[in-house]
């Protein structure tokens, strides 16, 4: 033990493997087979300690752990259990963040403990079929009744609401503000007379997002996140957390120090690999040059990508939230899905253009879907051009 | 190791920064160019870096070094990146310094090193006889006589030849040319008899010489290493090289980015800023995220290089060919945003576009590199 900081995190984590041991039911320890009834204890327990969301204060449910003993708990879970719950990231990684950040103490004593304990699923209504990119148009109308908020209007690309419990929703509450300051950010039930719901199918063939109607839908008052007609800059913010999270995390190094024994394997590509037994090979190397140089090419760039994102969680002081640098970060992790999902297609040939049935692989099938629902990666979540748009702007502080 | 820089590093990278803006910013390079200067840079300022311990920074404290690592001198490489200062760190420092420092017998060490790192011996690595980079392509002879070698052939990109005080010469004792096997490292006096040097100027305002060969006798006290097997010696110099030259190119390479930015939002046209048009917001935004990449990527590069991470080859290539890319996209978007301004020799960016074509070119570009990292991923 070097300093004290080591030996507390070691004494947490020899608690932890205790806890494990003792609240780990034997059916959920790899290799049993679970029963439903080990399942929902062993959830009890888990969610009971917060460790769904593990680093949010205990107060409001959380796990209260420091970002250093949440990585031992990623660590040791793994090492006891085939399954653990894991809550619902909208909760988890975006609504949570942005109610410990502008929440009141009611709000947050509400809804947090729901999340943590997965009572509550929720979704993120934030576009409208007129405003996508232009997402501060919003149309959706929210005005005060009472106690009560009256929603009237459309969400679309609403990924997961038919599954959803809770809507945390962008309403205008002042249509006659400049557009940015008629906004507020107000949570409601679903579940309630006047909510109508329609899955989307895209060009996948998949129906992951929905398009969903308001007629008069109640939302309580209390519900009101922040100040009325200050929603924009919690939605901004909730967005920056979104971009994180889609352009896989902020950072933290894969390999700990405990991870690492013996040699490093020799690195291997997984793209080249499978393009092995369609493009063939001479003397150990793929036989066509130019998809080999294109295939470097991208494991070059996620590797160097990689490396962009470590050094800028090593970067980042505790606490700071993930800043302006995360449009990068979601842009060039699209950018990439879609560039794999090109070679894919590229490297198969014909053996890529099935659509279903018994004459091709299913996983053939699969990554053709896949590279379908890649071209999406662009558009969701702020396109390609928006984020340019915020780096131009915030990040290298070019004119309007 | 982290990517972020150690205290000790950001003090290093201070005094570069102060250092190179006082005595060798761009005006420097341009008034060395216009007068024509016969070595290409201040042998002064090279004694006053060493002064600051620069040239000393990889070698051991045995030798009058500092007892660092190349995550040092990358900083200070960086810096002289971004004021295209034409100092021999990497012809004299890790080319043929490193062939010596690895290669060389405590005797050569001891001969050769202190001096180095003084700033008063300067050393170039005489490996490369055709125009692309292939380190194996090798056809200059090395012929054993009585009690020495007696070496013939032609060498060309010799960086900063024109001035060594020592060549560091790579010929072939057996095998044939393109083979790894076979090559021998000779510590030769340019003065020796047959050993004929011509300047040549490059795009850059760097020189480099061509070494003509005709059987120039060395002694057996001139090979430097084991005969047949330099390439044990090369393929690490190379790599160290490499990264160290992608360091200057991340300088350079900011320094041109930053210079673009600074001008979209000074230059009016149609009654705006120009940095206000999306065309040209979108393509400085990309060269943002191609830089930031290129950065990470080398500050793991020279870190692998420190730590003698197995595989560390396989980043060194990746940053290289990122830096070959970033460095050439950020210029060459950098100049024509300049407009026809840049065009002209009186505005700076066209100096980083030349330097930027000639790093890129030196110790393989970026299809060099991803072919390298290819077969280092085993495909």
């Amino acid at each position: 033990m070097k300093d004290p900081g080591a030996a507390s995190i070691e004494a947490f984590r020899s608690e932890l493997v205790e806890w494990l041991r003792v609240s780990c039911p034997a059916s959920l320890r790899p290799g049993a087979k679970p029963t439903e009834e080990d399942r929902a204890a062993w959830q009890q327990a888990f969610c009971a300690r917060g460790f769904t969301t593990p680093t949010w204060p205990s107060e409001y449910g959380g796990g209260g752990l420091s970002k250093a003993e949440a990585r031992v708990l990623a660590e040791e879970i793994p090492r006891v259990a085939s399954w653990f719950p894991v809550a619902s990231f909208f909760g988890t990684s975006m609504l949570g963040p942005v109610l410990l950040e502008f929440g009141n103490e009611e709000q947050k004593k509400e809804h947090l403990p729901k999340i943590t304990r997965c009572e509550i699923q929720w979704c993120q209504g934030y576009s409208e079929p007129g405003a996508g990119s232009d997402l501060a148009s919003l149309q959706t109308r929210a005005v005060r009744d009472g106690d009560h908020y009256l929603i009237n209007g459309s969400k679309i690309w609403t990924t997961g609401a038919n599954q959803a419990d809770w809507i945390f929703c962008l309403t205008r509450t002042d249509p006659s503000a400049p557009k940015h300051d008629g906004i507020s950010f107000i949570l409601f039930d679903l579940h309630q007379p006047g909510v109508t719901i329609s899955p989307i199918e895209l060009i996948s063939g998949a129906s992951e997002f929905c398009q969903v109607f308001f007629e008069d839908v109640k939302a309580e008052a209390r519900n009101l996140v922040g100040e009325l007609n200050g929603g924009w800059t919690i939605a901004k913010r909730l967005l920056e957390h979104e971009r994180a999270m889609l352009s896989g995390g902020t950072g933290r190094p894969s390999d700990s120090p405990r991870a690492r024994k013996g040699p490093p394997p020799a690195p291997k590509s997984a793209l080249a690999e499978s393009a092995r037994p369609h493009l063939g090979e001479a003397e150990g190397e793929l036989a066509d040059p130019v998809l080999r140089h294109r295939i470097a090419q991208w494991e070059m760039d996620a590797l160097c990508f990689g490396l962009t994102l470590r050094r800028s969680g090593e970067q980042a002081r505790a606490g700071q939230g993930p800043g302006p640098a995360t449009s990068m970060f979601k842009l060039y992790a699209s950018e990439m899905n879609k560039r794999r999902s090109e070679l894919l297609m590229s490297v198969r040939g014909a053996a890529g253009l099935g659509w279903s049935g018994d004459d091709f692989e299913p996983l053939d099938l699969m990554e053709t879907r896949g590279w379908l629902r890649s071209k999406g990666n662009s558009i969701e979540g702020g396109t390609s051009e928006v984020q340019l748009n915020v780096i131009a702007k915030r990040v290298l502080g070019l004119p309007d | 190791m982290s990517l972020v820089l150690t205290e000790e590093q950001e003090l290093i990278q201070q005094a570069a920064a102060e250092f190179l803006k006082e005595r060798a910013p761009i005006a420097h390079l341009r008034a060395l160019r216009d007068e024509e200067d016969p070595t290409g840079f201040s042998r002064a300022i090279w004694k006053e870096m060493a002064e600051l311990g620069w040239p000393g920074i990889p070698f051991a404290e045995d030798h009058g070094g500092a007892g660092l690592g190349m995550a040092e001198l990358g900083v200070v490489l960086e810096e002289c990146g971004r004021t295209l200062a034409p100092y021999p760190f990497l012809s004299t420092v890790v080319l043929a310094g490193g062939a010596v420092a690895r290669g060389g017998s405590d005797a050569q060490k001891r001969e050769i090193l202190p001096g180095l790192c003084r700033g008063e011996t300067l050393l170039a690595l005489a490996f490369q006889e055709t125009g692309r980079f292939d380190p194996w392509v090798i056809d200059s002879k090395a012929e054993k006589t009585g009690d020495g070698f007696c070496l013939s052939g032609r060498k060309t990109f010799v960086l900063e030849g024109h001035v060594a005080d020592r060549l560091v010469v790579v010929a072939r004792t057996s095998g044939a040319s393109g083979e790894r096997e076979g090559l021998t490292l000779f510590l030769v006096d340019p003065a020796t008899d047959g050993c004929e040097l011509t300047r040549s100027a490059l795009i850059d305002s760097r020189y480099a010489a061509r070494v003509s060969l005709s059987e120039v006798v060395v002694g057996r006290d001139a090979v430097l290493g084991e005969v047949d097997r330099g390439a044990e010696i090369l393929d690490p110099v190379f790599d160290r090289a490499t990264a160290a030259l992608s360091a200057e190119m991340v300088g350079l390479a900011s320094e041109a980015f930053e210079r673009t930015i600074a001008y979209l939002k000074d230059r009016e046209q149609f009654g705006v800023r120009i940095g206000s048009f999306q065309a040209l917001k979108h393509r400085a935004a990309e060269m943002f995220c191609e830089l930031q990449l290129a950065q990470a990527a080398v500050l793991d590069a020279l870190r692998a290089l420190d730590e003698d991470r197995p595989h560390a080859a396989r980043i060194v290539s990746a940053a290289k060919a990122r830096c070959s890319d970033a460095a050439s996209l950020i210029t060459c978007e950098g100049l024509q945003m300049h407009g026809g301004i840049g065009m002209t020799d009186e505005e700076d960016i066209g100096l980083f576009l030349k330097r930027a074509k000639a790093a890129e070119l030196t110790l393989g570009d970026a299809a060099y590199h991803r072919d390298r990292f290819a077969r280092l991923t085993g495909f």
